[in-house]
């Protein structure tokens, strides 16, 4: 069986890698008819332009116009002395449960998953559906494809990534890393990395979903996360984007949330030339909360993007939003934040803060808050600046004799810094305050 | 040859001319007081003498140390040995003091060709400095300047003075807003580091602070030049008679020592 699609348009290179994805049948069945639908969305949608308002400031034409090549089978040849780089590990904390990913696909070999506790369950999704089938059932029910052509694409491709299952009731003593590292071999390649993470009721874990690279190669990730947070349970997931600087990289993170439960998110964006970020949430029971924040820093020619999406569907919800740009270069920064309140979420309390440093004259940002509100009885702020490094400050460290770079670096450093500091990993944060300090020499 | 010798310095901010021909000379192991009404052009001299790119210089000369001082970056004068304690310090949200100070004195040191000192080390060096200002060391873990109370910046000024150990301290009214205590601890702070070779120029409205801090030589800035020096007494005949005696009718005495 084959999909016809206009030839020349886009989407035409992704067909025969398609039609031999479907032809093999180690997936079950519903999977199976959730790629065919999804493929068929994807090709009716093509990739979004410009006139598309959520694509508004960023093209993917780059994207587009590429021929990727579908990474299927396993590649890559890291060792594991590579993953040190981005393991956070500082030598004095118990190593992290982790799952690596080479090139898209799941590396037992180099990941620490064996030895879990009770309760922590971690599987890749290939093996997921058969072993887990009522878990894996979620999939494609907390985030919809039907208006988003690169999460159609991503279902249509889903083949890997990681499945994360918290029992109710269950702390996890450690962060769960998921380590998606690509390397030469994936050049020109691209992969649809597909994660669910399901935490039960009460459960509190932390889970950090990285993307990075031991080459300069281009490649283009799409990924998806779903995420499901029971009545009460606690999740922090921290998306790590370091990704190859010459790379694209689109991802999707929805989360559905329970009553009482705490959704707090964080967005690293460092790598790739053009990328993209969606966080979504719905807070879909009284009493819940979200946290996203963020932290892009770009330089030369990179162009990121954020699409933040909060919905109160509920009453008696919080959401809090800071979204913070370091732009060197000729960067581009996008930050679109949506808020949507339902008639019925009555005292919702929602803030959302964007702010953008402009370290050079070429650099530019487009910031969008977008709210509509349907209740009455609600607070719901938003504010967003632009500015650039203070030449007060500038002046008075440089009068104590620090030097021009590093009066800019601390100064770059310092506004970040309220951000870096709702990392509650202390790893992590101490990372990326280096990582801060050093990005812009 | 004086530490600091500046001849017929205009300076101006944006189109405005605030330094109109200031002659001065410092000596090694001299202190000297400037005095003068609001909006004469003491800061601006200062900030001047700092390098703050917000003041142009339009004319004459500064000799510091031997060297054009007004070729040198900002940063490399305070790697040389000058030091402003602000009249409005600068708040830095997000730097912690110690790190901050941490830094400074690792630049200086590195400038000199000295090895840089790690935390550790550092945190006695800074055991020392505070007690001399009598400064809480939870001061140190909060941003700099951050919700420092008038006095606490002014201190804080202080502490980095006495960290940095420079050879030129410009202290522009770092009396101002200070209690009797705070006052005292300035002056204790300006007189310890007090040695042969290094100057200091005291820019105040008061009297008081001359009473802790002798000066060697008293100057009154106003309309841009330095119009009056005399030695310590100047201040107390300032206190009685105002600047309307100096600024009326007086002819300008040019430079001080
Ligand atoms: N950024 C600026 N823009 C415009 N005018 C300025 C600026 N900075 C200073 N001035 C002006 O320059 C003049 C001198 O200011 P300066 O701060 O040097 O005075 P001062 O002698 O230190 O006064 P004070 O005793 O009040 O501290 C003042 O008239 C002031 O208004
Ligand atoms: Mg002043």
């Amino acid at each position: 069986m084959s999909t016809s699609v206009v030839v020349g348009s886009p989407v035409e290179s992704y067909v025969a890698p398609f039609d031999e994805l479907v032809g093999d049948a180690s997936a079950p069945a519903w999977v199976q008819s959730m790629r065919r639908a999804a493929f068929d969305r994807f090709t009716a949608l093509g990739f979004p332009t410009t006139k598309n308002e959520d694509w508004h400031f960023t093209s993917v034409a780059p994207i587009a116009d590429s021929e990727f090549v579908l990474l299927a089978a396993k590649t890559g040849d890291i060792k594991r002395d590579e993953l040190a780089a981005f393991s956070f590990a500082t030598g004095q904390t118990a190593a992290w449960y982790t799952m690596v990913f080479v090139n898209g696909r799941f590396a037992p070999e180099l990941s620490d998953c064996a030895k879990l506790p009770n309760g922590v369950k971690l599987w890749d999704l290939a093996s997921a559906w058969t072993k887990a089938p009522d878990v894996v059932d979620r999939i494609g029910k907390i985030t919809s494809y039907d208006l988003n052509a690169f999460t159609a694409l991503n279902t249509a491709f889903m083949h890997d990534g990681a499945v994360v299952q918290i029992a109710k009731e269950t702390e996890v003593d450690r962060p769960i890393h998921l380590l998606f590292i690509t390397d030469a071999n994936a050049a020109k390649g691209v992969m649809h990395p597909r994660n669910l993470i399901v935490l039960g009721r009460h459960a509190k874990a932390t889970v950090i979903e990285s993307y990075v690279s031991t080459s300069e190669a281009v490649y283009f990730t799409n990924a998806v996360t779903e995420v499901s947070v029971a009545e009460g349970a606690t999740l922090r997931h921290y998306k790590m984007q370091r990704e190859a600087a010459r790379s694209f990289h689109v991802g999707t993170i929805e989360a559905s949330q329970a009553k009482d439960s705490h959704y707090v998110s964080f967005s690293l964006a460092t790598g790739a030339a053009l990328s993209r970020t969606n966080v979504y949430t719905t807070l879909g029971g009284e009493g819940a909360g979200a946290t996203l924040n963020g932290l892009y820093m770009l330089g030369d020619d990179q162009h990121c993007d954020h699409q933040t999406q909060i919905v109160h569907a509920q009453p008696n919800c919080f959401s809090r939003e800071l979204y913070k740009g370091v732009l060197d270069g000729r960067s581009h920064g996008v930050f679109n934040g949506k808020v949507y309140v339902h008639p019925i979420a009555q005292k919702t309390d929602g803030k959302q803060t964007n702010n953008t440093l402009l370290l050079s004259d070429t650099a530019q940002i487009d910031t969008k808050p977008q709210l509509e509100i349907f209740a009455d009885d609600v607070k719901c702020t938003h504010g967003a600046t632009v500015g650039q490094i203070d030449r007060t400050a500038l002046f008075y460290l440089e009068s104590r004799g620090i030097s021009r770079p590093l009066a800019r670096r601390l100064l770059t450093y310092a506004f970040a810094a309220d951000v870096l500091e709702t990392l509650e990993v202390d790893e992590i944060r101490q990372s990326l305050e280096t990582a801060t300090l050093e990005r812009f020499v | 040859m004086p530490l600091l010798e500046i001849n017929g310095l205009r300076a101006n901010v944006g189109d405005k001319e605030i330094l109109k021909g200031l002659d001065l000379a410092v000596g090694a192991g001299e202190i000297h007081a400037v005095m003068g009404p609001n909006g004469s052009g003491k800061s601006t001299l200062a900030q001047v003498l700092a390098g703050n790119p917000a003041y142009e210089v339009t004319g004459g000369t500064v000799t510091y140390d031997g060297r054009d001082l007004l070729e040198m970056q900002p940063e490399e004068r305070a790697q040389q040995g000058i030091f402003l304690a602000f009249q409005y310090p600068v708040e830095i949200p997000g730097v912690s003091n110690a790190y901050f100070l941490r830094a400074a004195y690792n630049e200086i040191r590195k400038a000199h060709g000295e090895d840089e000192v790690d935390p550790l080390e550092f945190a006695d060096i800074m055991d020392e400095k505070l007690a001399l200002v009598d400064m809480d060391p939870s001061m140190l873990n909060r941003s700099v300047n951050t919700g420092f109370s008038g006095g606490e910046k002014k201190r804080n000024e202080i502490l980095q003075m006495a960290v940095l150990q420079p050879k030129l301290g410009i202290l522009d009214e770092t009396d101002s807003g200070l209690d009797i205590d705070a006052l005292r601890i300035v002056a204790d702070g300006v007189n310890t580091l007090k040695r042969p070779d290094n100057a200091t120029i005291v820019v105040t409205h008061y009297q008081r602070l001359l009473n802790y801090i002798v000066p060697d030589f008293v100057h009154v800035l106003a309309n841009g030049r330095i119009l009056k020096s005399g030695g310590k007494d100047l201040a107390l005949e300032l206190e009685e008679k105002g600047y309307d005696w100096v600024t009326s009718g007086h002819v300008s005495m040019g430079a001080g020592a």
